[in-house]
């Protein structure tokens, strides 16, 4: 595997590391993101170009902001009493470990079935607007409807409640 | 004794014979009527009772009729009607009734002289808050008697009575909130019982011999052929045959109902009920019962006798009569009660009646039965209408010269008087009591109760003018001032002195009606009866006991007035004797002395058995038991309560503790989410290796 | 080891991060960050496969991840505002203290 390769990964993972570790919440926003551009440059090196641009625009550009948002409209800045980290959090990093290792060891395990090399695939963006609205129009539509229910339904989630409504 | 029967058998059962039971049974229902109204209603209560009395002896007549009608056409009339009650495996429990001459004649007896008093205790009970409860009693009483009459089944017999015995307690005890009328009660059911007992011995051992309960069943009956062979021929004790032994006891009962010497002492003491109680049960019906009982069982008495004999049972049965006849005659010389004079009397003549059966057979004590019923019933009931007279007052020392304010009392008073000492030749009386001195003098064993007879007649004489000149001649000693009695109690008074007068003409020599009639033989009349020196040598033998009685009473007690405080004049004489009579040979004394005392120590002997003994066993099995009872609310409480409740506080823990898993915390779940697919991945994996 | 097995290395990687994220810390909005992180290691693992798989060129994977990063969009949208609203109602994100449904 090439160098940038394991650069990239490394950043990736870095970032999400840091990302739950950090204690001030805005740091932890920070580092995601730093975590979506890692991940959008392994799906460029994956030949998936408009994925990776998809991810950009969409995670770092909307997904993130929308974290710093939140974190500041819920006054996330400043640090928490009682410890940012959850009673029983051994727990969690078990489990977490526990899920790791099963992933781990199925991809170990089955890696000599694997291919080794493969083409690169002759796939254009003019053939992902095609799939869209020919084989994957319902998707395509389901989605659409998907989020103006999302964007409504955050909307009246996060407003403010009226004096006197009920 | 008894000849031969003549006459052809009538057993069919006629149409009156089949209704027979409803004599007792009218009364008896009318008994329970009256107890039945709500409120004590006096009209109802008499209607009901002399209404019922009357069919009854209407029906009675009829059946009577229908009997002599029988007998004059040359049948022996012996009509049964006889039921099986119940029957357990081969046995079988009969009841049953029969009409022949002995049960028709005392039916109508029964009926007449009973209907009689009922209409006499209307004038004298009308003061009384209790007259509804007087008459559902009576005709109780009248029902049970009549069912004794008309028995063919000893059971019957038997439990009409004890019916009977039971009405004569509610009777005697009639005013029970006086304690001497309650014990006389009490005192006559338990003398009674002791008679009872025997009497109940002898059924069951007849009816263990004989395999039936039923006196007449057309040959088959208790008391007929084939039955008496068997019980002659049955060995009992002490050389007796089991006909013996069980006549005996069975006459051990008809002592105590009869008054016989050693069971006599509950009826002087019955004077405390009511008149008309005292005229009706006793001295005309229920004390007679006895000598009934005698009569309807006399084959089994007889059983053995040869032509002329006698047999042990019979002997028996006329010591203990001819000595209670002068027993009681003595006493009564003595006392100073008018009804007791009176209660002492019934006795001796009950003992004459006994000695009547036991002398010269079934129409002899009959005959003496039914004529002493009819001026018994008369002196008792003028006593009554003396007593109410006088106002209440008893004692005969302070009565006297009534017979100018109580005219009418007085003639027929003098009438049963006359006819209780057997003057001779107009009062029926002197009939049956001859007929009786005839068999004892001419009794093969012994002529020493012919003797106690006569003794007891010029005692009967003696004491009987004795009461009447204390009572009706001299002058008044009284208080209050004496009046006649109302006509309902005076009529009754004239129409049995009629017939204490009329009755002698059924029972004379010359025409022995009334032993033909019960013996089932012929009767012709023969003038030539009176005219036999046998005959002759009675009636003068009579003449001279009457003379000398009245004559030796009249000497002493005349048409003087002694005074109520002073000393009878016999007393006077022979103080020592006189203490004797007076106080009844003192065998009530003698009773309490022995019988009763050992009664109340073995009375306290029992108590004490049954406080310490038993209560005691009962209270240690209580004890156990509340023990028991505590161990288990012990286990109850700890074992059981507390395994359930620690199971139960197990289970909550338990829940509790499951329950902490819905921590309402979103990680929570999350964790567990990932640990279940960590799991299942796991699990994939390892079912899909190679 | 084959260049598949490495990125699908990494995405387990991120995804056990990701994870533990989520049930470690205590503040909601990290929690959803980790979710996020989560999302996105499957989408390597989506685009992984499409890469090194069969037939690219039937543009499964990549329509797939696509849609994916659609909806996760959306969902963080509506998670984030279920947040603000939360924290209107009980002043906190503190998962630790949102025990209203115990029991």
């Amino acid at each position: 595997m090439s160098p940038v390769f394991y650069l990239v990964s490394a950043m990736t993972v870095a970032g999400a590391l840091a990302a739950v570790l950090l204690k001030p919440l805005v740091h932890c926003a920070l580092a995601v993101t730093v975590a979506f551009a890692g991940l959008a440059f392994l799906f460029l090196s994956l030949d998936a170009q408009f994925a990776g641009f998809a991810q950009i625009l969409v995670y770092i550009g909307a997904v993130a902001i929308l974290i710093v948002f939140a974190i500041l409209l819920t006054k996330g800045s400043e640090l928490p009493r009682d410890g940012v980290f959850s009673r029983s959090w051994l727990a969690g990093v078990v489990i977490s470990a526990a899920v790791f290792a099963a992933l781990g060891w199925a991809i170990l395990r089955s890696a000599w079935t694997l291919p080794h090399e493969a083409a690169v695939p002759a796939v254009t963006v003019h053939d992902i607007g095609v799939a869209l609205v020919d084989r994957y129009v319902l998707p395509l539509e389901i989605v659409a409807l998907l989020l103006t229910a999302a964007t409504i339904g955050a909307v009246i989630v996060a407003m403010h409640e009226k004096e006197g409504a009920k | 004794m008894q000849a031969a029967t003549l006459f052809t058998p009538q057993l069919a059962a006629s149409p009156i014979a089949k209704i027979l039971w409803l004599i007792p049974a009218m009364p008896i229902v009318a008994s329970g009527v009256i107890s039945l109204l709500k409120q004590p209603r006096r009209k109802a209560a008499t209607v009901l009772s002399i209404g019922s009395l009357s069919f009854s002896l209407l029906l009675s007549l009829i059946a009577f009729a229908h009997v002599v009608a029988g007998w004059a056409q040359g049948a022996a009339v012996c009509e049964t009607v006889n039921f099986t009650w119940f029957q357990f495996g081969s046995t079988t429990v009969d009841l049953g009734w029969v009409l022949d001459p002995l049960s028709s004649v005392m039916l109508v007896m029964v009926t007449f002289v009973g209907l009689l008093i009922f209409i006499y205790s209307i004038g004298y009970m009308a003061h009384d808050e209790n007259y509804t409860r007087f008459f559902c009693f009576l005709s109780l009483f009248a029902g049970a008697m009549l069912g004794v009459v008309i028995s063919n089944s000893i059971l019957l017999l038997f439990m009409s009575w004890e019916i009977v015995g039971l009405t004569s307690y509610l009777l005697i005890g009639f005013w029970y909130q006086k304690p001497s009328a309650a014990a006389a009660a009490k005192k006559a059911f338990l003398t009674t019982r002791v008679g009872d007992i025997f009497f109940l011995l002898g059924i069951v051992w007849l009816f263990a011999q004989t395999g039936t309960l039923l006196f007449y069943n057309h040959g088959a009956g208790s008391i007929e052929g084939w039955a008496l062979t068997g019980l002659l021929a049955q060995p009992a004790a002490l050389g007796l045959s089991a006909a013996t032994a069980i006549g005996l006891l069975i006459f051990a009962g008809a002592a105590g109902k009869s008054g016989q010497l050693p069971l006599h002492v509950w009826l002087p003491d019955a004077m405390e009920g009511p008149t008309p109680v005292s005229a009706l049960i006793h001295a005309a019906t229920m004390v007679a019962a006895g000598v009934y009982l005698i009569a309807r069982v006399y084959p089994l008495m007889q059983a053995g006798a040869l032509a002329g004999g006698t047999t042990p049972a019979l002997t028996v049965v006329t010591w203990v009569g001819a000595s209670t006849a002068l027993f009681a005659a003595l006493i009564a010389v003595a006392q100073n009660d008018i009804k007791r004079i009176l209660a002492y009397s019934t006795i001796s003549q009950l003992g004459y009646m006994m000695a009547g059966l036991g002398l010269g057979g079934v129409a002899v004590g009959m005959f003496h039965l039914i004529t002493h019923a009819f001026f018994k019933a008369l002196l008792f009931m003028g006593a009554g209408s003396v007593i109410h007279g006088c106002h209440e007052e008893q004692d005969i020392r302070k009565m006297g010269g009534l017979k100018s304010a109580m005219p009418l009392t007085f003639a027929t008073y003098g009438i049963g008087m006359l006819a209780l000492c057997g003057v001779p030749i107009f009062f029926s009386g002197f009939w049956s009591k001859d007929a009786i001195l005839e068999s004892a003098h001419g009794w093969p064993l012994s002529q020493a109760p012919f003797y106690m007879l006569v003794f007891g007649a010029v005692l009967t004489a003696f004491y009987m003018t004795r009461q009447i000149s204390y009572v009706f001649f001299g002058a008044y000693r009284g208080h209050n001032h004496a009046h006649e009695s109302p006509r309902v109690m005076t009529t009754p008074l004239a129409i049995l002195a009629f017939f204490a007068v009329a009755l002698g003409v059924i029972g004379t020599p010359a025409w022995p009606w009334f032993r033909a009639f019960l013996d089932n033989r012929a009767a012709d009349v023969s003038l030539h009866a009176f005219a036999e020196p046998a005959w002759l040598m009675l009636l003068l033998t009579s003449c001279v006991i009457v003379v000398l009685g009245i004559g030796f009473g009249w000497t002493l007690y005349g048409n003087k007035s002694p005074n109520a405080e002073a000393p009878d004049a016999l007393e006077r004489a022979v103080p020592w004797i006189w203490a004797v009579l007076r106080d009844k040979f003192y065998v009530d004394e003698f009773y309490g002395a022995t019988f009763i005392a050992f009664y109340e120590w073995w009375a306290r002997v029992a108590d004490w058995l049954d406080r310490r003994v038993w209560g005691g066993a009962v209270a240690a099995v209580t004890w156990l038991f509340g023990l028991w009872a505590q161990l288990n609310r012990f286990l109850d409480t700890n074992v059981v309560d507390g395994t359930f409740d620690k199971g139960c506080e197990e289970i909550s823990t338990g829940g509790g503790l499951l329950a902490s898993i819905q921590s309402g915390r979103v990680q929570n779940y999350l964790r567990i989410l990932a640990l279940a697919v960590v799991a299942l991945v796991a699990i994939l994996i390892w079912s899909s290796r190679p | 080891m084959t260049p598949l097995a490495s990125y699908l290395l990494v995405a387990a990687l991120v995804f056990a991060i990701g994870l533990a994220g989520a049930l470690v810390r205590r503040n909601a909005i990290l929690v959803l960050i980790g979710i996020e992180l989560m999302l996105n290691a499957a989408n390597l693992n989506f685009i992984a496969f499409w890469r090194y798989g069969p037939h690219p060129e039937a543009l499964t994977g990549m329509m797939f991840a696509i849609f994916s990063i659609a909806v996760a969009a959306a969902e963080a949208a509506v998670g984030l505002g279920l947040v603000i609203a939360i924290y209107r109602h009980a002043q906190t994100t503190d998962l630790d203290k949102m025990n209203r449904m115990k029991g």
